[in-house]
């Protein structure tokens, strides 16, 4: 159980996706200017990064990786020793946007009202490189299903949290007084550099 | 005959600065951050984007008339990864050491909104070689912005360049103290920041109002 914890805790705050790794960048930058955006977005983030991190976890472990289509019955030996990992980047794609697809029908069916809340940034979401680059991190890191699910979870909980900052922050920035030239998004930047340098405080937590 | 008319000649130089892709559209940032501690891996990232983004124009808007509109994104999505593996497997092959270093930012190339914005935007609607010339000219204006950002961090953060010691660091014998900012991931945002306050300053059309 501790294990768990601490990954999530090391996955939301001490590597979190968008301010230590900086993925989903535009999105982050382009999404903050409200806090009631932002938390609809980092929502929907963290409802498809818990889906689709553990998805391509069972694809990459039961279909690409090599050896792992030794399961299938027919063909013998020869299926045995296949590598398919050189699929990945294409399969994983697939599925995010699958995912996304699906995730918005069966919200439209089943929860409206949270569907008309999420409305444009779902699909959005697709081309988030936040979602691609944790599961690219979970291959990386040879997670099994539990800790990738729990890393999913783990990386949107830490990017809905920057982003609620990020668009915190900007709130109320709008009553300083910023200069010409950086106005907007230079000084969106340098803020976010900023909460970057505050994040890194979180380096060496650890539970035990 | 002229081999590059007006129109080309503006796809290939607007998005350095004019319309530069990270400055002013604010696309492709992830990458920009995170691979430019230092030059080398940049350089090859900057080779493989600008590839990426030309050859996925050029294929897109090849296949335009015959792409329907309602399944293009996915369309666009297949083109793209099917181009970065081939780019992926190339650097494992030849660069294995820099494919290491750069590790996901490869394969992010995919959601890299440059290349899905320039397919999107601009090869759907224009011709084969200018749509080629855009993705090409947006790639160059990406890696001016890199390239400057990979520059600094590395020249003043570890005194080197290219992994060529410039200044001698004090722990070296020499006189330079390395500025341990620039290692940090954060340096990145404050160049960039610093970046788009110049440009924006030389070019006062492009400020935002708010």
């Amino acid at each position: 159980m501790e294990h768990y914890l601490n990954m999530f805790i090391t996955a939301a705050f001490i590597e979190n996706i968008a301010l230590a790794y900086f993925l989903g960048m535009c999105t982050f930058l382009a999404c903050s200017k409200k806090v009631d955006t932002s938390i609809g977005l980092g929502f929907a983030v963290i409802c498809v990064l818990a889906i689709t991190v553990p998805m391509n976890n069972l694809i990459y472990n039961n279909l690409l990786r090599e050896g792992a289509l030794a399961w299938v019955p027919i063909f013998g030996d020869s299926l045995a020793t296949q590598d398919l990992s050189f699929l990945g980047l294409i399969s994983y794609i697939g599925s995010i946007a699958a995912a996304v697809q699906l995730l918005e029908m069966i919200l439209d069916r089943y929860a409206p009202k949270l569907y008309v809340t999420l409305g444009v940034f779902l699909p959005l979401i697709t081309v988030n490189c936040a979602i691609l680059g944790s599961t690219l991190f979970m291959v990386d890191y040879d997670y099994t299903f539990a800790e990738s699910t729990v890393f999913g979870l783990g990386s949107g909980f830490g990017f809905a949290l920057a982003i609620v900052a990020l668009a915190a922050i900007r709130e109320k920035m709008s009553y300083s007084n910023v200069p010409p030239g950086l106005r907007g998004l230079g000084i969106t930047f340098m803020v976010t550099g900023l909460m970057a340098i505050g994040f890194m405080a979180f380096a060496g937590i650890q539970l035990n | 005959m002229q081999l590059l008319g007006k129109a080309e000649k503006g796809a290939l130089s607007d998005p350095l600065f004019e319309n530069n892709p990270i400055a002013i559209q604010v696309l492709g940032i992830c990458s920009a951050l995170a691979v430019t501690v230092q030059l080398e891996p940049t350089i090859v990232m900057c080779i493989a984007l600008t590839t990426v983004t030309g050859l996925s124009s050029l294929s897109v808007s090849l296949l335009r008339e015959y792409i329907p509109t309602s399944i293009r994104i996915i369309v666009q999505m297949s083109i793209i990864a099917s181009l970065v593996i081939v780019v992926d497997q190339v650097l494992q092959a030849y660069a294995f050491e820099i494919s290491q270093q750069l590790s996901v930012f490869v394969g992010l190339i995919i959601t890299n909104c440059i290349v899905m914005g320039r397919a999107e935007g601009f090869a759907m609607q224009n011709k084969p070689f200018i749509s080629f010339l855009d993705g090409v000219g947006n790639g160059a204006g990406y890696s001016v912005v890199l390239l400057l950002v990979a520059t600094l961090r590395e020249l003043f953060g570890s005194g080197s360049l290219l992994g060529i010691q410039i200044m001698q660091t004090a722990s070296q014998g020499g006189s330079y103290i390395p500025n341990g900012l620039m290692v940090l991931p954060p340096a990145a945002f404050f160049i960039i920041g610093g970046f788009i306050w110049v440009l924006r300053t030389v070019k006062p059309h492009l400020v935002e109002e708010s």
